[in-house]
C-alpha cells in the first residue's frame, strides 16, 4: 500500500489534510398580512386556528396509548445491529484463549496513536467519490474527501461518510455458501470449472453477467476479455437509480452518449429542470457542484451572486434553496422546458402554461438571455429524454456549451440503457436461454422493475436443474435466496480496484485493511471465467494500468497515482458537440389525468443499498426530518382533499402518527404513510426507494414500504394515472424536528417569526442594510447585549482566551441541508445510534442537527437549513448548574464535557437554550460487537449509559494540532495555523459552509467571516455569547418575479 | 359513608369548637393514645392498608431495581424534557414535608397550643415525605452509584469537589439538613411519650424497648427544664429551615435561564405552595386517622378548621403567585416569557394548567365557608384536590417549561411511562407503609402535650 505520507516521493503536501484554500387561502392571507419574511416549518403552523383545541383533545389518549404500547421497549432491544443488537450475546460467549504478541519491529511509518491517511475512492452508482481515509493502527476509522482531487476538494457526501460503518457491519455476509450450505472460495473455484468449460463449448451462449453501473477501467477490460472468450455471453447492467433518461437525451441531442460536466462557478444564472444537483451524490459531481454553486453565494457584495431557478416535480433541497421555484407535476416539466426553449431561441414553440408557470418561464428566459455563456440549464435524471435534449439545445443556443457545461465521453464502461438491459435479461431468463447467471453487486430480486417479475424468474431459474446462479454480494439479500452460489463481496476499503469520478478522472482504489470476512472482489470473481491468469485484485489492477502507462517510469507513476488518489491527466477530454437542430420529439408520457407518481432515491439510504447502515437510517431526511422510514410525499392541498387532519397528524414532535394512503399505479398497490410536504406539486405523489426490504441485516429489517413493488419498467421515474386512497391505518414516523404550531395568529410573540433563529434577506434588503441579521426584528436594535452589560467579571480579565479562542461561523447561505456534516460528526465522535423507538421518544444522539425552517407560501416555500452544533457559549448556562463540575469552561473558550465525572442529572441540557446536549438515557453505545470496536475513533471516548454528551468542536483534533504546534516550538510563528484544525463537520461540508478557527487571530478565516456584517448569534438576546455564529442568508430573487410572488 | 358523627356536630354559631373534647382527663388521654400502641390487637383495617402499602412499596422496589439495571431511559424523559416525574415528585413530596416542621416549630414559637394534637404525626409525615423526596434526586441521575457520593463534599484524594454554584448541590445540603433537624425534633418530642409507654407497658419486652427509646427519662423537673430548653432551641433552628428548604428547591428552577423557571419570586411562591400542600396532607392523614381510631376528642373540628384556614391563606398566596407569573410574562414584554405563558395556557399541556387552576384556586375557595371547614369529609376531598393540584403545578413548571423553550426546532413532548407511574405510586405506598408502622408503634399524638392542655394541668400561679 502506498501511503499518503510516503516520504520517498517528493509529492506530498506538508500535512496529509491540506488546509482548505478553502387550507391554503387562509395561509396566503396570513402571509400577505405579515410584514417582512415569515418563517414557519409546517403547514399546520400556518393554517391552524383551532390547533390548540385539537391538542387539548389529543393529549391524554396519546399518553394512554403510549403506555400500553408493548413495542417501545422491546423494540429497542432488537434494535440496530450496528449499535445495540445482540450486544449481550457476544458477551455471553466464552472467549477462546488467544495469544497476543507485541510488534517485534515497529512497522514502517506507524507511530501508535498517530493516524495515517490513504487516498482511495468509493465507487458509487458508477462514479467514484475521491476519498482520503484515516487509518489508526491500520484500521480505517474515518472517511474524508481527497483534498487534491478536483471532484472532492476535501468534501464528501453522507454516503461515503457512512460507508465506513458498512465495512464493520456485523451483518455482512461472512461465508460463501452453496445451496445454503457453507463452503469456501476454493471449493467454488474448483466446482464451477466444469460449468465454465461447458459454457466455453457453447461460446458462452448461456452465460449472463449482471452488475450495476461500472466505471472501473480494470473491470471493463476484464469484462471485455471474458466476453471475447465467450462471444455469445452478455453483460447486463442495472442500477435502480439509473441514467437512462440522460443517455437517451444525449443521444437525441448529439446522436451519441455523452456525460455533461457542469461548471457552476462560471454560471450567473442556473435553471434546473428537476436537476437536483444540490441534493445528493446520485447527481454525478454533486460534491464539486455544490462547492461551485455555493462559491457564488458566499460574498454577495464582492462578487455577483448567482441566481437559481428551479422547476421541480417534488420537494427537494435544491428546490428549497432556489431563488425562484415552481412546483409542477412531473409531466409538466417538459412543457416548461419547451416553453423555455422557445423563449431562449432553441427552437420549438411554446406550450400552454398556467400564468404562474408562464411568468416563471418568461423571467427565467429573460435572465438566461441576458447571461449568454454564463448561464446553464440543468436537466434532472428523473425527466424524460426530451427534457434533457431540450436542455442541451438551450445550452447550445445560449452559448453555454464549453463555458458552463461541457460534454465528455460517458464515464460508465460501455454505457447501456439499464432498463432495456435488464429487460433483455428477463426475456432471456424467460425463454430459458440462460444457464449461468452471475450477479455481482446487484440485487435484482429486490430492485428490478416490478413488471419483469424478476424474483419469480429467478425462482424458476434456480429451481431448474443444470442452471447456476452465482451471486457476489456484501449482504445476504433478496437475491441470495435464489443463488446457488453466494460469495461474500469485499468492501471497497478491503480490495484493490479503480474507478472514475464524474469528469473521468481515474482513481486507484487501494484497500486499507485485509478483508474482514474473507470476501472477494468482482475482479477476482471474473478471473474464474478465465479472463486473466493473475488472481489477486492488486495484480489485476496493476496489470491493467501497466498496459495504459507503458513508460519505464511505471513504478514511480503507479506509486504516485496510488498515493495521490487520482491518476494525473486522466480526466476525459471535452468533446466538441453541438446540439442537433430541429424539433425534439415529445416524450411518450403525455400528461394524463389522475395523480402523477415520482420515484426518487431515498436521500439517506439511496436505492436500498445503505439499508443496513444505522447511521444513515438515523440521519433525518432533509425537509421531512423523519428517520428510519420512507414516506409518500403529497401536497398539503392534496392532504386536505383527502380529509387528513394534518394538525392532528403532524403536530407533535418525535412520533408523528401518519395516516396511511394506498397508491395504486398500473394496477399495483402499495401502502405508505402520507406526508404533506410544503412545496410539493399538487396531484402528484413522490415515493422513495430503498425501504421495505424483505431480507437484509438486523438494522434495516422492518422499516418503510417497498416503492419498487409499484415501479414498472415503463415508468421508472415518473408515471401518470395513479390513484390515491386513504386508509384508516396509522404509521408512526420517527421525526427529529417538531411539527408544532408556531405562528399562533393570536399571539405573535410565540411565532418563529418573532424568534428568528434564522435570518434572511433579499439581496436588495441586504444592500440597504448589511447588518440586518444582528438586529432585533421589532426594535431594529442590536440584539446582542453589549459586552459590559453583565455583573460578572469577564473571562478575559482572568487571563483566559489569551492563547487561542476557538470559534465557528456557519454560512446559512451556503448550507444546502445535505446532512453530510451530521454523519461526519457521528463517525468522528463515536456517536451511538438509538433506533426508531428511541427517536420517537426524542432521544436521538446526533450532536449536530440541521434545523429546517420554511419561508413563504405553503404551496411553494423556500427553506433555510441551519446546522446547530454546540454553541460553545462564553456565558454558558450549562456550566454553573452542574453539581459535580462535569461541564467546565476551558481557557480557550470551549465548554468541555468531562464524561468520567458526569453523573447525569441532565440539568445542563435543561438549561441549554439551544438544546444541543444529548444524553445516554440507556446504554446506547455497543460495547460488545467486536467488529464495531475496530471502526471507532480511538481519540474519542465511547460514552456509557447515564452520561451527557455534546459537540466538542472536535477537541481531539484541536489537541492533536496543539501537540504539533508545541513540537514546532513556543514562538508566535509556531502557533496552530489557521486551517490546521478542521472540525469533522467542516471538513466534510460540500459547500464549505462551516468555518472553524481561532478568533484571536484577526486574519483567520473564521475571524474574517465573523466580521461580516451578516454575522449574528442565535438567541443573542439571551446573552449566552455563543462562539458559534451564523452568517445570515441572502437570497437573490429576480426583482421582476419577486414583486409578483409576494402579491 | 361519612366520618360524620357526634363529636363533629357543628357547634352553634359564634362558638369555636374546643381543642380537646369534653370529658377527657389525664388518665383517659394516656389510655386512649397509648392504647393504640400498647394493645395486642391490631385492627383489621390496619392490616389491610398495611398490606396494600407493602405491595406498593414492593412495586417501588421493582421499579427502582429495573431502573438501576436499565437506566433512566425506562422513564418518559427525553431531550428537551430532561426532568419528568422524578423531579415533579421530589418537589411535591418535599412540599408535603413542609407542614410538619411548620406546625412543630413555628406554631410552637407562636404558642399556638392547638398544634399539640397534630404536631406529632405531622412531624412523622414530614420525615417520611422527605424520605420519599430524597429518593428521587438520587435515582433520577444517570449514574446514581456515583451521584450518591459525588454530590457530597468529601475529601477526595484527587482534590475534586462538588460544583458549589449549582443549585443541585444546595439542594443536597438543604434537604439533608432539613431531614436531620426534623428527625431530631421529632425524636426529642417522642422521649417523654416513650417514657409514658414504658411505664404503662405490660409486657417486659415492650417495656425494655420503650425504655431504651426513652433514654432514661424520669420526668424530673430538671429533665423537663432541659427538655423544654432543647425543644425551644430546636424549634428556633427548624424555623428558618421551613423557609429555606423549599426556597432552595425553588432555586433549582429559578437559577436556570429557561422561561417559566427563571423567576425571582419562586422562593416565596414555592414556600407558600409547600405549606399549602403540607397542610392538605395533614388533613388527608388526620381525618381518617381520627375517625378510624376514634380520636375525635383530640383532633377536634377546631384543628381541622385551623388547618383549613392555613390552607386558605397559603392557597391565596399561591393564587396571587399564579397571577403574578402571568403578569410578569406580559409586563416583561419578553417574547420567550410570553410564549411560555401562552404555551402553558393554550399549548398541548394547556389542560394541565387549567386543571391546576381549578384544583389549587377555584375549588379551595369553598374553604371560605364555615360549613366546609367543619365538615371533615368535605375537607378531606378538598385536601385531595389541593394535593392533586400541587402535583399538577409541578408538572406544569417542570415539563411544560422545558417542552417548548427557546429554539422551536427542538421543541418536544413528554409522555410518562408505566415505570414513571410505578415509581410515583410506589413512593405513596412506601410513605403509607412507614406511616402505618408509626401509628402502630409510636404515639401518633403527643401524650404529654395533650395532657398539658387539660384543665387539670392548668396550675394557677
Amino acid at each position: 500500500m502506498a501511503k499518503k505520507n510516503d516520504t520517498n516521493l517528493n509529492l506530498i503536501p506538508a500535512s496529509a489534510i491540506k488546509p482548505a484554500s478553502l387550507d391554503l387561502d387562509g395561509v396566503r392571507r396570513k402571509l400577505a398580512d405579515a410584514k417582512g419574511p415569515k418563517y414557519w416549518r409546517t403547514l399546520e403552523e400556518l393554517s391552524n386556528e383551532e390547533a390548540f383545541g385539537e391538542m387539548l383533545e389529543r393529549e391524554f389518549p396519546r399518553q394512554a396509548s403510549e403506555w400500553l404500547d408493548p413495542v417501545s421497549r422491546r423494540g429497542f432491544l432488537k434494535l440496530a445491529g450496528a449499535s445495540l443488537a445482540l450486544a449481550g450475546l457476544a458477551g455471553c460467549t466464552k472467549q477462546p484463549l488467544e495469544e497476543i504478541l507485541p510488534y517485534v519491529r515497529q512497522p514502517e511509518e506507524l507511530i501508535p496513536g498517530k493516524p495515517l491517511f490513504y487516498a482511495t475512492a468509493m465507487p458509487f452508482s458508477g462514479y467514484g467519490i475521491p476519498l482520503l481515509v484515516e487509518s489508526h493502527e491500520y484500521r480505517p476509522t474515518k472517511i474524508e474527501g481527497n483534498p487534491d482531487h478536483e471532484g472532492s476538494l476535501r468534501a464528501t457526501d453522507l454516503f461515503s461518510q457512512a460507508s465506513i460503518l458498512d465495512l464493520y457491519d456485523p451483518d455482512r455476509s461472512t461465508i460463501p455458501t452453496h445451496m445454503g450450505e457453507g463452503t469456501s472460495w476454493g471449493a467454488f473455484v474448483g466446482e464451477i470449472r466444469s460449468t465454465v468449460l461447458a459454457q466455453k463449448a457453447k461460446q458462452g451462449a448461456g452465460l449472463r453477467f449482471l452488475t450495476g453501473a461500472v466505471s472501473s477501467p480494470t473491470l471493463g477490460s476484464q469484462m471485455h476479455a471474458v466476453l471475447q472468450q465467450f462471444p455469445q455471453a452478455k453483460w447486463h447492467r442495472y442500477e435502480p437509480v439509473h441514467r437512462d433518461n440522460m443517455r437517451q437525451g444525449s443521444k437525441a441531442a448529439f446522436g451519441n452518449y455523452y456525460d455533461p460536466v457542469y461548471n457552476f462557478a462560471a454560471a450567473d444564472v442556473v435553471v434546473s429542470l428537476d436537476g437536483d444537483f444540490l441534493s445528493g451524490a446520485w447527481f454525478p459531481g454533486f460534491i464539486r457542484y455544490a462547492r461551485d454553486w455555493a462559491s457564488r453565494r458566499k460574498q454577495p457584495d464582492k462578487q455577483p451572486m448567482n441566481r437559481l431557478y428551479v422547476a421541480e416535480s417534488s420537494s427537494t433541497t435544491t428546490g428549497m434553496k432556489a431563488d425562484h421555484r415552481v412546483a409542477v407535476r412531473p409531466s409538466e416539466i417538459e412543457k416548461i422546458a419547451r416553453a423555455l426553449a422557445a423563449k431562449v431561441g432553441a427552437g420549438g414553440s411554446g406550450e400552454q402554461l398556467t400564468p404562474e408557470q408562464q411568468k416563471f418561464v418568461d423571467v427565467a428566459a429573460k435572465d438566461l438571455g441576458e447571461h449568454r455563456g454564463k448561464s446553464v440549464v440543468v436537466p434532472g435524471l428523473y425527466q424524460p429524454a426530451a427534457v434533457h435534449a431540450l436542455a442541451h439545445a438551450m445550452n447550445s443556443a445560449l452559448g453555454n456549451i464549453g463555458q458552463t457545461v461541457s460534454f465528455i465521453d460517458p464515464v460508465e464502461i460501455d454505457p447501456v440503457e439499464h432498463t432495456q438491459s435488464i429487460r433483455e435479461l428477463a426475456d432471456d431468463l424467460k425463454s430459458g436461454k440462460v444457464d449461468v447467471l452471475v450477479v455481482m453487486g446487484a440485487n435484482p430480486a429486490y430492485d428490478a422493475p416490478v413488471d419483469l417479475e424478476f424474483e419469480s424468474l429467478l425462482k424458476q431459474f434456480s429451481e431448474q436443474s443444470g442452471r447456476v446462479l452465482i451471486q457476489l454480494s456484501c449482504y445476504r439479500d433478496e437475491t441470495t435466496e435464489y443463488a446457488h452460489w453466494h460469495m461474500p463481496e469485499t468492501h471497497y476499503l478491503e480490495s484493490w480496484s479503480d474507478v472514475r469520478s464524474y469528469d473521468g478522472t481515474a482513481t486507484i482504489i487501494q484497500p486499507l485493511i485485509l478483508p474482514l470476512y474473507g470476501g472477494h472482489s468482482m475482479h477476482e470473481l471474473l478471473t474464474v471465467f478465465g479472463g486473466q491468469p493473475a488472481s489477486s485484485g492488486y495484480d489485476l489492477v496493476r496489470a491493467y494500468w501497466q498496459t495504459q502507462h507503458t513508460g519505464a517510469d511505471f513504478e514511480q507513476w503507479w506509486r504516485r497515482s496510488v498515493h495521490d488518489g487520482y491518476i494525473a491527466n486522466s480526466a476525459f477530454p471535452v468533446r466538441q458537440v453541438s446540439a442537433r437542430t430541429g424539433a425534439i420529439p415529445s416524450s411518450a408520457s403525455a400528461p394524463g389525468g389522475g395523480i402523477e407518481v415520482s420515484f426518487r432515491p431515498d436521500p439517506c439510504i439511496y436505492d436500498g443499498r445503505f439499508n443496513n447502515n444505522a447511521w444513515l437510517q438515523e440521519t433525518p431526511k432533509p425537509l421531512t426530518r423523519n428517520t428510519w422510514d420512507n414516506v409518500a410525499m403529497i401536497s398539503p392541498a392534496h392532504a386536505e382533499r383527502l380529509k387528513f387532519d394534518q394538525l392532528k397528524d403532524q403536530n407533535d414532535h418525535q412520533s408523528d402518527a401518519q395516516n396511511i394512503i394506498e397508491i395504486e399505479f398500473q394496477g399495483r398497490k402499495v401502502q405508505a404513510p402520507y406526508w404533506a410536504q410544503p412545496g410539493h406539486p399538487d396531484n402528484a405523489v413522490t415515493l422513495f426507494l430503498g425501504y421495505g426490504r424483505r431480507k437484509t441485516g438486523r438494522v434495516g429489517s422492518g422499516y418503510g414500504y417497498d416503492a419498487y413493488s409499484v415501479r414498472p419498467s415503463n415508468a421508472q421515474y415518473t408515471g401518470v394515472d395513479s390513484k390515491i386512497s386513504r386508509l384508516d391505518k396509522q404509521w408512526h414516523v420517527a421525526v427529529t424536528q417538531g411539527h408544532f404550531n408556531l405562528a399562533e395568529p393570536s399571539n405573535k410573540d410565540f411565532s418563529i417569526d418573532q424568534r428568528e433563529p434564522v435570518k434572511a434577506a433579499t439581496l436588495e434588503e441586504y444592500r440597504k442594510d448589511p447588518h440586518f441579521a444582528a438586529k432585533d426584528k421589532v426594535t431594529q436594535e442590536n440584539e446582542a447585549p453589549g459586552p459590559d452589560e453583565t455583573l460578572y467579571p469577564d473571562y478575559r480579565g482572568s487571563n483566559w482566551y489569551k492563547q487561542y479562542a476557538w470559534g465557528m461561523a456557519i454560512d446559512l447561505n451556503s448550507c444546502i441541508g445535505c446532512q453530510t456534516c451530521a454523519v461526519a460528526c457521528q463517525a468522528e465522535n463515536n456517536i451511538a445510534v438509538v433506533g426508531k423507538e428511541q427517536v420517537q421518544r426524542g432521544r436521538e444522539m446526533q450532536w449536530l442537527r440541521i434545523d429546517t425552517y420554511y419561508q413563504g407560501d405553503a404551496a411553494n416555500p423556500q427553506a433555510h437549513f441551519q446546522p446547530v452544533p454546540c454553541m460553545q457559549c462564553e456565558n454558558a448556562p450549562c456550566e454553573p448548574v452542574c453539581p459535580v463540575g462535569a461541564t467546565v469552561h476551558s481557557t480557550e473558550g470551549l465548554n468541555d464535557m468531562v464524561y468520567n465525572r458526569c453523573v447525569g442529572t441532565r440539568y445542563c441540557s435543561n438549561n441549554c437554550p439551544y438544546k444541543v446536549r444529548r444524553f445516554n438515557f440507556l446504554l446506547f453505545s455497543d460495547y460488545d460487537t467486536p467488529s464495531l470496536k475496530l471502526g471507532r475513533n480511538p481519540d474519542v471516548t465511547v460514552r456509557s449509559r447515564g452520561v451527557m454528551e455534546k459537540c466538542t468542536y472536535c477537541v481531539q483534533r484541536i489537541n492533536a494540532a496543539r501537540i504539533n504546534s508545541e513540537k514546532r516550538g513556543n514562538g508566535p510563528e509556531d502557533r496552530i495555523r489557521d486551517g490546521e484544525i478542521l472540525t469533522a463537520c467542516q471538513q466534510a461540508c460540500p459547500t464549505d459552509a462551516i468555518i472553524f478557527g481561532d478568533i484571536n487571530d484577526p486574519n483567520s478565516q473564521v475571524s474574517k467571516l465573523k466580521s461580516d456584517p451578516r454575522n449574528y448569534a442565535m438567541l443573542a438576546d439571551v446573552n449566552t455569547r455563543p462562539r458559534t455564529t451564523y452568517i445570515g442568508a441572502v437570497r437573490n430573487p429576480n426583482p421582476e418575479l419577486e414583486s409578483g410572488e409576494k402579491a | 359513608m361519612s366520618f360524620y358523627d357526634n363529636p363533629d356536630a357543628l357547634p352553634p354559631k359564634g362558638v369555636r369548637p374546643p381543642i380537646i373534647g369534653p370529658g377527657q382527663d389525664l388518665g383517659t388521654v394516656t389510655d386512649r393514645i397509648g392504647g393504640v400502641v400498647l394493645t395486642r390487637h391490631t385492627p383489621v383495617f390496619w392490616i389491610i392498608i398495611f398490606a396494600i402499602a407493602a405491595m406498593l412499596a414492593g412495586m417501588l422496589q421493582t421499579a427502582i431495581g429495573y431502573l438501576l439495571f436499565k437506566g433512566v431511559g425506562i422513564w418518559g424523559i427525553n431531550i428537551p424534557v430532561g426532568w419528568g416525574f422524578a423531579i415533579i415528585n421530589f418537589v411535591w413530596w418535599i412540599g408535603i414535608g413542609h407542614a410538619g416542621t411548620l406546625i412543630s416549630a413555628i406554631l410552637l414559637l407562636f404558642k399556638q397550643s392547638w398544634r399539640t394534637s397534630i404536631n406529632r404525626f405531622a412531624e412523622a409525615m414530614t420525615i417520611f415525605a422527605v424520605m420519599q423526596a430524597g429518593l428521587f434526586p438520587l435515582i433520577h441521575t444517570g449514574r446514581p452509584w456515583l451521584a450518591a457520593y459525588w454530590l457530597f463534599p468529601y475529601p477526595s484524594s484527587m482534590g475534586v469537589w462538588p460544583q458549589f454554584r449549582s443549585p443541585l448541590i444546595w439542594d443536597v445540603f438543604a434537604v439533608s439538613t432539613y431531614f436531620t433537624v426534623s428527625f431530631l425534633f421529632w425524636g426529642i418530642g417522642l422521649i417523654p411519650d416513650f417514657a409514658t409507654l414504658r411505664d404503662s407497658a405490660k409486657s417486659l419486652v415492650v417495656r425494655r424497648i420503650y425504655g431504651m427509646l426513652a433514654m432514661g427519662w424520669r420526668g424530673s423537673a430538671r429533665h423537663w427544664n432541659r427538655y423544654e430548653t432543647a425543644y425551644m432551641l430546636l424549634a428556633g433552628l427548624a424555623t428558618p429551615l421551613v423557609l429555606s428548604v423549599h426556597s432552595v428547591v425553588s432555586l433549582d428552577f429559578a437559577v436556570s435561564v429557561i422561561p417559566g423557571w427563571h423567576t425571582t419570586f419562586f422562593p416565596p411562591y414555592f414556600v407558600a405552595g409547600a405549606i399549602y400542600s403540607g397542610f392538605s396532607m395533614v388533613l388527608i392523614l388526620a381525618i381518617p386517622f381520627r375517625y378510624l381510631y376514634g380520636m375525635q376528642d383530640f383532633i377536634t373540628l377546631r384543628h381541622l378548621q385551623n388547618c383549613a384556614k392555613v390552607m386558605l391563606a397559603t392557597g391565596l398566596i399561591v393564587a396571587y403567585s399564579y397571577g403574578m407569573e402571568v403578569f410578569f410574562a406580559w409586563y416583561s414584554a419578553n417574547k420567550y416569557e410570553w410564549g411560555m405563558m401562552w404555551n402553558r395556557m393554550a399549548g398541548p399541556y394547556g389542560h394541565y394548567y387549567w386543571m391546576l387552576i381549578l384544583c389549587n384556586i377555584v375549588l379551595p375557595q369553598s374553604l371560605w365557608f364555615n360549613r366546609v371547614r367543619s365538615t371533615p369529609w368535605l375537607l378531606f376531598l378538598v385536601s385531595l384536590v389541593v394535593n392533586t393540584g400541587m402535583w399538577l403545578e409541578r408538572y406544569v413548571i417542570v415539563v411544560v417549561s422545558l417542552q417548548r423553550d427557546y429554539v422551536p426546532s427542538s421543541w418536544g413532548m413528554y409522555w410518562f411511562t408505566k415505570w414513571d407511574v410505578m415509581t410515583f405510586v410506589g413512593t405513596m405506598g412506601f410513605f403509607t407503609l412507614l406511616f402505618f408502622l408509626f401509628i402502630r408503634f409510636m404515639p401518633a399524638i403527643s401524650i404529654f402535650e395533650i395532657r398539658s392542655l387539660l384543665p387539670q394541668s392548668k396550675v394557677k400561679e
